[in-house]
């Protein structure tokens, strides 16, 4: 693997494809941005794909390009970490429909020269593994050893194990659902209606002006507040004022809560495109893994082979508990080896982000057992 | 090697290789891990305590966080060679549909149990008018997790009711193993092997 130009940080590349997609399109030619860590072994067999959530990225353990900051899962990978590049080869890239290199809305359409904007074709979950998958085969990497994913990461193990059992021997999903609850879809839906109101959204032919920011970061303001807790958010902020005595009876950020929002907001627009927003809301909206199979979840596990570990946070309402323990039903159903555990943390969905000790306890001996076997 | 409880270890005796196993309340995994070690078996738990789950995990076991009164439901019928249920039973909230889903999902049934006419518990109750606090069982009325106390008379009366077979059974005095005579009377803890044809 040595001198491999295929593997290493920040990696573009551009295949034929096509992707089938689930609204019966095909899409082509398909643009990937990924980065590995770890070297592959002999067999093949030390592969894991970490799969990111809504606004995540292919640098999970790198330095993000834009913000400077740190990868957003090195507390889970890294040197002595629970997916550790010293024993596995880790792969991670941006999901279609996304704006860190991967096709998206914000690609150009080679047709036209032009941005694709709404001519993008809306993905589902699957579409994106189906995706990935055409990397991975690029990479020669027919089994993984392990498929890990937080929250719409979740969706996405969840969708290799049903898509592809026989490639995936562990799948570790955390924080995650089989399905987008209605609440899940409202949220959703007000975020893209924030997008879609702001004027210089135009139909999504913004791109080379300047870009509906203002609908975007009210977008994400909204979102923000269901990845946190009640009780988070309470012990964080209170109802304390921003560098003020007073109330200002104006509109100013005057709690710290609204200046947080706010911050999250302004700062979310530098790095992610709206229609991408429009379009990855969508698929994880239209994300209902029983459904293809008669609304039986466990037909969707049915005689398969994967290893199954599930987290889920007590004070998660995004992704609660009950949808975490409405998998492992299935999968006992199934008779699939699963393991299940809801943590105690206060700070909501948000938690798997987090430092996690008895998380990463869990994670570790869980894959782990899958190497000694 | 762990030194497993005696209940366990009684279980773990009889457990055939390479068997597929549900341990329902399996604690931190202790029985799982000794059955996958020496059994080969294919050994899953469920246990309602975080953290014993957590620990299980870690050691490689399948293990689910679930309630043994809400969560068997979805486990098919015989879908593992033995379904364990040890120290358990008296928790449930309703051991009888506990005991139904453990002879339906398991082809066979390890169940064990405090007895609650020990004689050391009968002469507690009788003579000190207090509800017994004993080696066994060491809770007080208002913090026991054991809510549903039976003994082995009354045990044996539920499986004729219920037209569950015994297999084999086994009673414990202390950490011996002691004869069926009087077992009612004598013994602390039962051990049942169960079949429901």
């Amino acid at each position: 693997m040595q001198g491999d130009t295929r593997f290493g940080l920040d990696k573009r590349t551009r295949l034929l494809g096509p992707v089938r997609l689930d609204s019966g399109a095909e899409f082509a030619p398909l643009d990937f941005a990924y980065e590995t860590y770890g070297t592959l072994n002999a067999d093949k067999s030390n592969a894991i794909l970490i799969c990111h959530a809504l606004t995540g990225d292919q640098y999970v353990a790198s330095t993000h390009p834009i913000t400077g900051k740190s990868g957003w899962w090195t507390r889970m990978v890294g040197p002595g970490k629970p997916i550790d590049p010293a024993r596995h080869c880790i792969i991670s890239m941006n999901v279609m429909g996304s704006c860190m290199g991967a096709s998206g809305p914000a690609s150009i359409d080679p047709a036209t020269g032009a941005p694709y904007g709404m001519a993008f074709p809306v993905i589902t979950i699957p579409d994106m593994v189906r995706a990935q998958a055409i990397l991975l085969q690029y990479l020669g990497i027919e089994t993984l050893e392990a498929v890990v994913g937080g929250s719409m990461g979740g969706m996405q193990a969840l969708s290799w194990a049903a898509l592809y059992p026989e490639r995936v021997r562990s799948a570790v999903i955390i924080a995650s659902t089989a399905r987008h609850s209605a609440q899940n879809i409202a949220f959703h839906e007000v975020g893209r209606q924030a997008i879609m109101a702001d004027p210089r959204w135009n139909n999504g032919a913004y791109y080379g002006r300047e870009a509906p920011a203002s609908g975007l970061a009210v977008a994400r303001m909204a979102a923000h507040i269901t990845y946190l807790s009640e009780a988070g958010l309470t012990e964080k902020f209170g109802r304390r004022l921003q560098n003020r005595d007073a109330k200002s009876f104006g509109f100013d950020a005057d709690f710290q809560v609204e200046s947080y929002l706010r911050y999250q907001g302004l700062s979310f627009v530098d790095r992610f495109d709206a229609n991408s927003y429009l379009y990855i809301t969508r698929a994880m909206d239209y994300f209902d893994l029983a459904e293809p199979h008669d609304g039986i979840l466990a037909k969707a596990f049915a005689r398969t082979r994967t290893r199954f570990c599930l987290i889920s946070f007590d004070s998660d309402w995004l992704y609660p508990t009950a949808e975490s323990r409405r998998i492992v039903h299935a999968l006992n159903a199934a008779g699939a080896a699963a393991s299940f555990v809801e943590l105690s943390s206060p700070f909501g969905h948000d938690s798997f982000l987090l430092d996690a000790p008895e998380m990463n306890r869990i994670v570790d001996g869980f894959l782990r057992a899958g190497e000694s076997r | 090697m762990t030194i497993l409880r005696p209940d366990l270890a009684i279980i773990a005796a009889e457990v055939r290789a390479n068997a597929r196993v549900l341990d329902v309340g399996c604690g931190d995994g202790l029985l799982l891990a000794a059955l996958r070690d020496s059994k080969a078996a294919d050994a899953r738990g469920m246990e309602l305590n975080a953290r014993d789950v957590a620990t299980a995990v870690a050691r490689g076991l399948s293990v689910v966080q679930g309630d043994a009164d809400t969560d068997l439901a979805d486990y098919p019928d015989r879908s593992f060679d033995y379904a364990i249920l040890s120290q358990t039973l008296q928790t449930t909230k309703r051991p009888d549909l506990v005991l139904d889903h453990l002879v339906r999902i398991g082809r066979e049934a390890f169940v064990s149990f405090p007895n609650f006419a020990q004689w050391r518990i009968r002469f507690a109750h009788m003579f000190g008018g207090r509800m017994p606090v004993t080696e066994q069982l060491p809770h007080r009325w208002y913090d026991t997790p054991n809510i549903h106390h039976v003994t082995i008379d009354d045990f044996r009366s539920f499986l004729h009711d219920r037209h569950i077979t015994i297999e084999g059974q086994w009673f414990l005095s202390g950490n011996k193993p002691r004869g069926e005579r009087f077992a009612n009377l004598l013994a602390q803890h039962a051990v049942f092997q169960l079949r429901r044809d």
